[in-house]
């Protein structure tokens, strides 16, 4: 048996009224034969009928009102035929008698309608906001000024930009297998960009953070303070806060401890009789500041000496490459820069070419660079040889820790007024300048040191 | 050696094919007298019949290429301006475009749409505009926008062998502007496919038209100042060359789109959406598009035609910018 | 009333009369009634919720099958519109593609199921691909016509739409540009008085379609469109001038449309019942039967037989297209791009 439900006729219709019933229960059904007369809201129509049989139980009497989709009449069909009926029977038994098919998904073998005829369940469509989409345009020209920018803007900047890594460095420092936080960034405000990754990747860095090795921890603990000097198990009580360190900060660690471990390192100090320098710089310092717009100090006096002077004792300016202790012919000398985020070292290039002006320049610039971190990777890049003042705190003596693969470094001390003895046994007051040098044991001797120091302190001496 | 502009290798491009081909003719608004830019110079004359002046009616010159391509010939329609052709959308979009798909292959029309586009011309509103962007919108029509003579004539000769609708973009301002040895230079010859015309590791710069040309200045002034950058010419808006202009992002990780229609819904957006999809990895930097403002293209005077349109300066001020990243 | 004569003789009689032969005047009916019959099954299936959509050409037949069968089959091109089904079946589509095409079926050959029903298209029969955007295809057919002279083949192309067609601007051009290159195009107009709701009036400020061929320079003819044989016979004359290098034509068929614009229009809102039963009395299926019983041509047994014959391809083309498989949804991809 099978069941004749109401059909949609015509666009957003939802439901029909029987007007008139055309087929008794009992009258033989042709195919295709009216059954009924239907009155929607839209047109009026017979129902042809789908099935071929004898005219069975009508559901729905004349004049009531029914949703589309619900079960009108039954057709007592003759035979079990392979006709059209079984399609549509097979459809309609699987309906229920109140609602609208649920499934009127097209695969579902069941259309509803043409282009203009909109499915019941989707009648009510979702509501949009006024706007919508076009909210930020609505406002017309506030909206299109901001986007009348020939170009469009990076719209987020995190506010850390030496922690903020890209999806490029993440996925080289996954790839091999780095610790970022030994890297150096070059891009904007510091940021660790791909190429920085990748110049760490092709200078050999270490890939990863070792275990520190027994050597490693008695270094450590020489070098610390009270508390690695206390026996392990004791750790001291009481609050405390950890300190943080900076990406910068872990390199520098990273680089001196490899500094200490590798390097066996002497130390030597001379003092100079500055006062003639001092003088020079006095009569010169208006006129480069007027000329220039650059402060002069006594470090491009000190630096273009060391410069002199190291053409004489070139074992003290290489570097080692592994095993090999390479002498260099070109004088990079690195400056010693103390940042608030740490401690730099940017390279005169070829320092040995330059005057006194010259380097004074170079080295404001380099400076004032590491200042505000815009400095490049071939600026940090291949130093032979560290001059560190450091004299600019104050100090008279320091022990300078020499600057890995570097082989010496030499420091600046403070210039001050002290009485002196002369030769002639007179006393006189004098500027008077140490000169600190700590050297790879490894790469020289004392008598090499020495002897750099002792010219280095003649031409000091000699300036002015 | 002799160096051809772009006209020229149009031109001499059209005369080759129909000479090798008697199926292929030309049809649009003043051809027959060589046409407004001279890309048919003498053709009528030497192929009678085969020339067709079109009444004023763009739609016409679409529609009936269509119903000449479907009948078997190979129809090479002009479109005197590329701001004119709106007025064939209907053509395009409903009919050309949708023939083979809606016959499953059964129909197909082997057709090109030759057009003069983009600005620096003093062209004003009509004479100046790009229109890639619509088109290369629209699957089952291919875009082809090339910046050099060589890459003109061997994309143009490919375009009339495809079966499907090309619209084939000229930028016009570089009609006589930029020449090229054919003899020694080796153009693309396959459609749907992009050429990394310059190799740099700090950035990526795709462009096209007459943008391109910009883009390799741009690139020069640039390398002057320490930064090298990769300049990929598209060649082939649709279908896309989707696998190059992945391999050129991720050469670098920053990524500038360069082109001359206005910013919002232009072509460089879909490239930026591939590229975050499939290259996020690679990124070292967020995508850049330099384009024109959202203003009707283009405004007349000079001087606001200079504010509308991306140049190397524009451009090397956004590229310098990436690299600093 | 003429008297009998014998089959040779009437034959020829008739031929001399209508300039067609018993057996073609046969096929009309049979194709006029084939349309009708089809497009009422369709219907049907709708008002069952078993079809989706249907645009029928009912009240149009005879003007349909008055002009296909003046073009030469596999030969002339044709751009129809969605109403021509009889246009269709007379070159060469039977009811089961018919029935495929309305069901939306994989294997219909029209368009596979990538289109709405009766948007026709078939290589061999040189039906041309058409879409739902109206007119367009008269410069399609103006585009052939150009090619088909350009390779001197002797090819008429028919291109045929409503009178609503002809408000829009590629029916102006395509006119102009067939007329300019005297392409051999019938531009063939079934005014059957309404573009969905709208009638003639809204549409042109002219009372026939056909004065607007003046405009163009171009040849007209204003033609009975309920009378099947008058369309043949004013449409085949044309067609032979427009193959023989006489330029195109445009020719307007006067006819009705009985049913609402499609299974979706509700025609109540817009027209009388009093006009519908009046155009009723004019069907062109029942002018043709008179006319076959009036003038002899041939007995009412035949047309019986013929209206049995085509009761039962009906049935059995609904019967076999329902059990047509349906385009899986991944048969929506391809054919994007054409290749070789």
């Amino acid at each position: 048996m099978a069941t004749v439900t109401m059909p949609q006729l015509g666009e957003s219709v939802t439901e029909g009224t029987i007007i008139q019933w055309l087929k008794q229960p009992g009258d033989p059904v042709a195919l295709d034969d009216p059954l009924c007369e239907i009155e929607t809201e839209k047109v009026t129509a017979e129902l042809p009928s789908p099935f071929e049989g004898t005219m069975g139980e009508i559901f729905v009497p004349q004049g009531e009102t029914v949703p589309v989709g619900a079960a009108l009449c039954a057709v007592v069909e003759a035979g079990a035929s392979g006709t059209p009926a079984a399609v549509g029977a097979a459809d309609a038994g699987a309906i229920a008698t109140d609602t609208c098919p649920a499934d009127v998904t097209p695969s579902a073998g069941r259309w509803s309608g043409g282009p203009m005829a909109i499915p019941p369940e989707e009648r009510e469509l979702p509501k949009v906001g006024a706007n919508g989409h076009g909210e930020q345009r609505a406002g017309g020209t506030a909206a299109s000024v901001a986007r009348s920018s020939a170009t469009s803007r990076a719209s987020h900047q995190p506010d850390n930009r030496a922690r903020f890594y890209s999806p490029a460095v993440m996925r080289l420092a996954r790839e091999h297998t780095i610790d970022l936080a030994h890297i150096h960034g070059t891009g904007v405000g510091g940021r660790v960009t791909r190429k920085d990754v990748e110049s760490f990747v092709a200078s050999g860095a270490p890939t990863s953070i070792a275990e520190p090795a027994p050597a490693d921890a008695a270094i450590a603990e020489v070098a610390a303070h009270a508390h690695a000097a206390a026996p392990a198990t004791l750790t001291p009580t009481g609050e405390f806060e950890t300190v943080e360190l900076s990406a910068t900060r872990k390199k520098i660690a990273e680089n001196l401890r490899r500094s200490n471990l590798e390097a066996p390192q002497a130390w030597t100090m001379v003092e100079a009789d500055v006062s003639g320098m001092v003088a020079l710089r006095s009569r010169e310092k208006e006129r480069f500041q007027r000329e220039e717009g650059v402060e002069l100090t006594l470090l491009p006096y000190f630096t273009a000496a060391v410069c002199e002077t190291l053409r004489e004792f070139p074992m003290l300016n290489a570097r080692w490459e592994g095993e090999e202790l390479r002498q260099y012919r070109d004088l990079n000398i690195s400056v010693a820069v103390a940042t608030e985020h740490g401690l730099v070292t940017p390279v005169v290039h070829q320092a040995g070419d330059l005057s006194v002006q010259g380097l004074a320049k170079r080295i404001g610039d380099l400076v004032q660079r590491a200042h505000i971190r815009k400095l490049r990777v071939e600026d940090i890049e291949g130093g032979t040889f560290t001059v560190n003042n450091t004299g600019s705190f104050g100090s008279i003596a320091s022990k300078p820790i020499v600057n890995y693969p570097q082989v010496a470094i030499v420091t600046m001390e403070r210039a001050v007024k002290r009485p002196v003895v002369r030769d002639d046994d007179s006393i006189a007051v004098r500027w008077m300048m140490n000169v600190c040098l700590s050297f790879d044991h490894r790469a020289m001797d004392g008598l090499q040191a020495g002897n750099f120091l002792a010219a280095l302190k003649a031409r000091i001496e000699g300036m002015g | 050696m002799a160096e051809t502009t772009v006209i020229e290798a149009v031109r001499s491009t059209l005369d080759e094919e129909m000479a090798g081909d008697d199926a292929v003719f030309i049809i649009g608004e003043d051809v027959e007298a060589g046409g407004v830019f001279r890309a048919t110079e003498g053709l009528a004359q030497k192929y009678p019949g085969r020339v067709i002046d079109s009444p004023l009616a763009e739609s016409s010159i679409i529609g009936v290429s269509i119903g000449a391509a479907h009948y078997g010939m190979k129809p090479v329609a002009e479109i005197q301006f590329a701001d004119f052709i709106h007025a064939g959308f209907d053509q395009l979009c409903s009919e050309a475009s949708r023939w083979s798909y809606r016959t499953r292959g059964d129909a197909w029309l082997p057709m090109v749409v030759r057009t003069p586009w983009g600005g620096g011309v003093h062209g004003g509103q009509h004479h100046s505009q790009s229109i890639e962007a619509y088109y290369a919108h629209m699957p089952g029509i291919k875009v082809v926008a090339p910046s050099f003579p060589a890459d003109y004539r061997s994309l143009l000769k490919a375009s009339i062998a495809d079966p499907n609708p090309v619209l084939f973009l000229e930028h016009k301002r570089t009609y006589r502007l930029v020449k090229q040895d054919l003899a020694a230079a080796q153009g693309e010859t396959q459609l749907g496919r992009s050429r990394i015309t310059r190799k740099g590791e700090d950035l990526t710069i795709f462009a096209y038209g007459l943008m391109l040309h910009e883009s390799l200045a741009a690139a020069d002034t640039l390398a002057s100042e320490g930064t090298e950058c990769t300049v990929v010419d598209l060649l082939t808006l649709s279908p896309l060359d989707t696998e190059t202009v992945l391999e050129a992002a991720k050469m670098t990780g920053k990524v500038l789109i360069v082109h001359e229609d206005n910013l919002t819904g232009g072509f460089g957006g879909e490239l930026a959406a591939l590229i975050a999809e499939h290259a996020f990895e690679y990124l070292d930097a967020p995508i850049r598009r330099v384009a024109a403002p959202d203003i009707p293209a283009m405004p007349f005077h000079h001087a606001m035609e200079s504010f509308f349109m991306p140049d190397r300066t524009k451009i090397a001020a956004a590229a310098r910018d990436l690299a600093a990243y | 009333m003429t008297a009998v004569r014998s089959r040779r003789e009437r034959s020829k009689q008739l031929i001399d009369e209508y300039l067609l032969s018993e057996h073609q005047l046969a096929q009309m009916y049979y194709y006029m009634l084939l349309a009708r019959r089809l497009n009422e099954r369709m219907l049907a299936l709708n008002r069952q919720g078993r079809a989706p959509f249907v645009i029928a050409g009912a009240g149009q037949e005879a003007a349909q099958v008055g002009a296909a069968m003046a073009l030469k089959k596999g030969t002339d091109y044709v751009a129809p519109y969605y109403r021509d089904l009889g246009v269709n079946l007379v070159l060469g589509m039977d009811a089961r593609e018919a029935m495929l095409n309305l069901l939306a079926k994989r294997d219909d050959p029209n368009s596979y199921g990538r289109q709405m029903p009766a948007h026709w298209g078939h290589r061999e029969r040189r039906v041309v691909t058409q879409s739902s955007v109206v007119t367009t295809q008269f410069l399609h057919a103006a585009g052939i016509a150009l090619a088909a002279k350009m390779r001197k083949d002797p090819i008429v192309v028919l291109a045929s739409c409503g009178e609503g067609s002809t408000s829009r601007g590629d029916f102006h051009e395509a006119l102009n540009f067939a007329a300019i290159h005297r392409l051999p195009v019938i531009f063939f107009v079934e005014n059957n008085g309404y573009a969905i709701s709208e009638r003639t009036d809204k549409e042109m400020p002219l009372e026939h379609v056909a004065d607007r061929a003046r405009g163009y320079g171009m040849q007209s003819a204003v033609v009975d469109g309920l009378d099947a044989i008058a369309t043949y016979q004013t449409v085949a004359p044309a067609v032979a001038q427009a193959r023989n290098g006489g330029g195109p034509f445009l020719i307007e068929a006067k006819c009705y449309r009985l049913w609402p614009h499609s299974s979706d229009d509700d025609d109540t809102r817009y027209r009388t019942k009093k006009e519908l039963q009046e155009w009723a009395r004019k069907d062109p299926l029942k002018q043709f039967r008179q006319r076959v019983e009036d003038d002899h041509i041939f007995p009412p047994s035949e047309l019986d037989e013929i209206e049995g014959r085509v009761e039962e391809e009906v049935r059995d083309a609904v019967e076999w297209a329902m059990q047509q498989p349906d385009p899986a949804p991944e048969d929506a991809l391809g054919f994007v791009y054409k290749e070789l």
